[in-house]
């Protein structure tokens, strides 16, 4: 039965596949923006195998991780001060609020003005966008939290230190690993698009080079690429999501 | 809460948000950092002043939004109607919609070089690549909501025997509306953030070239002024977005 689904599935890209393969060599096309499935993966293949497209990656991937971690790890910890300080929260709401719609593409620039090209322009963008994300997400966690599990904690008498990593973490441990998985997406979408558009680094700027120079080849192998990487980092953290929480992080509500 | 503590809490928030500006102003005063990387606000707001007064700072929003707008418009109508197509009908959920799910996590701005290959370094280029990226969430909210119709309403439909079209238009879509509309607010975000990206890539008129061009001629204040300026689109387009969602779903409400 999963079998039959697969098929069907693959029935359609594999048809246009052949078709895009047939009408380029029949039409004898010669063309600097488009080339024929089998010269992608020729190229695909080829950059591959001298290494740049899997040293570029990981210089993306670089990028993307660090934002992740410093504009994560930011919000983690302001996001558990806001949700267990609701004043605090109310005081920061209007601020978040201003602050949150600023595109983390219009800040490109002030990032080469201020850092100069590189992995520290790069990191803080990609810090500035998960932030949100997290933060958001991470404090809707802590507010739903059972009251009674927060009381449990007051009668104990735990300080505060311990009411976190002992009451509250592992309460919110599903959700907050559902913001980073959503972070992650953004994180590696900001870091490719920063290259592109400005950066001369990773698969990105790789792919801006190989568009300019006219290689249709590289260009879509490179694309189909990033969206490979992409893929599989939302497979494998939503494969942990599930074998680590189960329904816990699923229920959460959040479109999958 | 009652509404004079809401009405309190709001204005020290407000006041918060001022006390972050004081702070901008004194880092940029006497924090050491050259004027050059950092305006205080009172330049920023100068540069945006004269920008509107005598500077084309008017034309340069204009041009952004628009190209924002029909981008979100074009993707919006694209994505409902084949949304529609592919949610309402089994064989396509079966074999177009995996594909679809397979291309969606390509970051859209990956897609610009390669459009960049068709078409050139044009504003048709950038409306290209703001459709196809502001179409995924209408696209999949639309496929969700017309294939999750409540069993007891298609019954309704094949009692009072409307054809396939009348229930789409009768049913499936006003019942999909929530997701819609969720969708195309995610779609919005995502068309500003291409238009600027395009911008900046094509050289095409607009405050995503203005910041560019701002930060390589090292005018901060300009800088920061279209940055801003840019927050305000993204927020406020948020904003009269979310105000229409509720004023059409205000019957879910009840």
């Amino acid at each position: 039965m999963k079998g039959l689904k697969l098929a069907k599935a693959a029935l359609l890209p594999v048809l246009l596949l052949i078709l895009w393969e047939v009408v380029m060599h029949v039409r004898n096309v010669q063309s600097d923006s488009i080339a024929p499935p089998s010269q992608i993966f020729v190229a695909f293949w080829n950059a591959m195998l001298d290494g740049t497209i899997l040293s570029r990656t990981a210089e993306t991937l670089r990028a993307a991780m660090l934002g992740l971690a410093l504009g994560g790890g930011s919000a983690l910890i302001l996001s558990i001060i806001l949700g267990l300080v609701p004043p605090a929260a109310r005081l920061a709401q209007f601020t978040i609020e201003v602050l949150r719609p600023v595109p983390a593409v219009a800040l490109i620039p002030v990032a080469i003005l201020t850092l100069g090209f590189g992995y520290g322009m790069e990191i803080s963008l990609v810090a500035f966008a998960t932030f949100w994300p997290v933060l958001i997400y991470g404090h809707a966690a802590i507010v739903n939290i059972d009251q009674q599990l927060l009381d449990v904690g007051k009668v104990l008498r735990l300080k505060t230190f311990a009411r976190v990593t002992k009451i509250v973490l592992p309460a919110t441990l599903p959700r907050y690993f559902v913001a980073f998985r959503l972070a992650t997406a953004v994180s590696l979408i900001i870091a490719v698009t920063v290259e592109i558009a400005a950066n001369p680094l990773g698969v990105g700027y790789e792919l801006m080079q190989a568009s300019q120079s006219l290689h249709p080849d590289l260009t879509f192998a490179l694309v189909l690429w990033i969206g490979l990487v992409g893929w599989a980092l939302n497979a494998v953290l939503l494969f942990a999501q599930r074998r680590l929480f189960g329904p816990a992080g699923v229920a959460f509500g959040i479109q999958q | 809460m009652t509404p004079r503590a809401r009405a309190l809490w709001m204005i020290g928030s407000i006041g918060v948000t001022a006390l972050v500006v004081i702070g901008w102003q004194l880092l940029a005063n006497y924090g050491g950092i050259p004027a050059v990387f950092l305006p205080g606000p009172d330049r920023a707001w100068r540069a945006l002043v004269t920008g509107f007064s005598t500077g084309d700072l008017t034309q340069l929003s204009k041009a952004t939004v628009e190209r924002m707008i029909y981008g979100w418009v074009l993707a919006s109508l694209a994505g409902i109607v084949l949304g529609a197509i592919i949610g309402s009908s089994k064989i396509a959920r079966e074999y177009v919609a995996p594909m679809l799910e397979m291309v969606r996590p390509v970051p859209v701005s990956a897609f610009m070089p390669v459009v960049i290959a068709f078409v050139g370094l044009s504003g048709g280029m950038v409306l290209i690549v703001i459709a196809l990226g502001a179409i995924w969430p209408v696209l999949l909210a639309t496929v969700h909501g017309v294939s999750s119709v409540e069993p007891r309403l298609m019954e309704v439909s094949r009692s009072l025997r409307l054809g396939r079209l009348q229930t789409l238009w009768k049913i499936s879509l006003p019942n999909s509306q929530p997701d819609i509309l969720a969708g195309m607010r995610i779609g919005l975000t995502v068309s500003l953030v291409l238009s600027v990206i395009g911008e900046m890539l094509t050289s095409e008129m607009g405050l995503g070239y203005h910041v560019l061009v701002a930060a390589r001629a090292f005018r901060s204040a300009d800088l920061f002024a279209g940055v801003i300026l840019l927050g305000l689109i993204g927020l406020v387009s948020n904003l009269v977005l979310q105000e229409i969602e509720r004023h059409m779903l205000r019957w879910k409400r009840r």
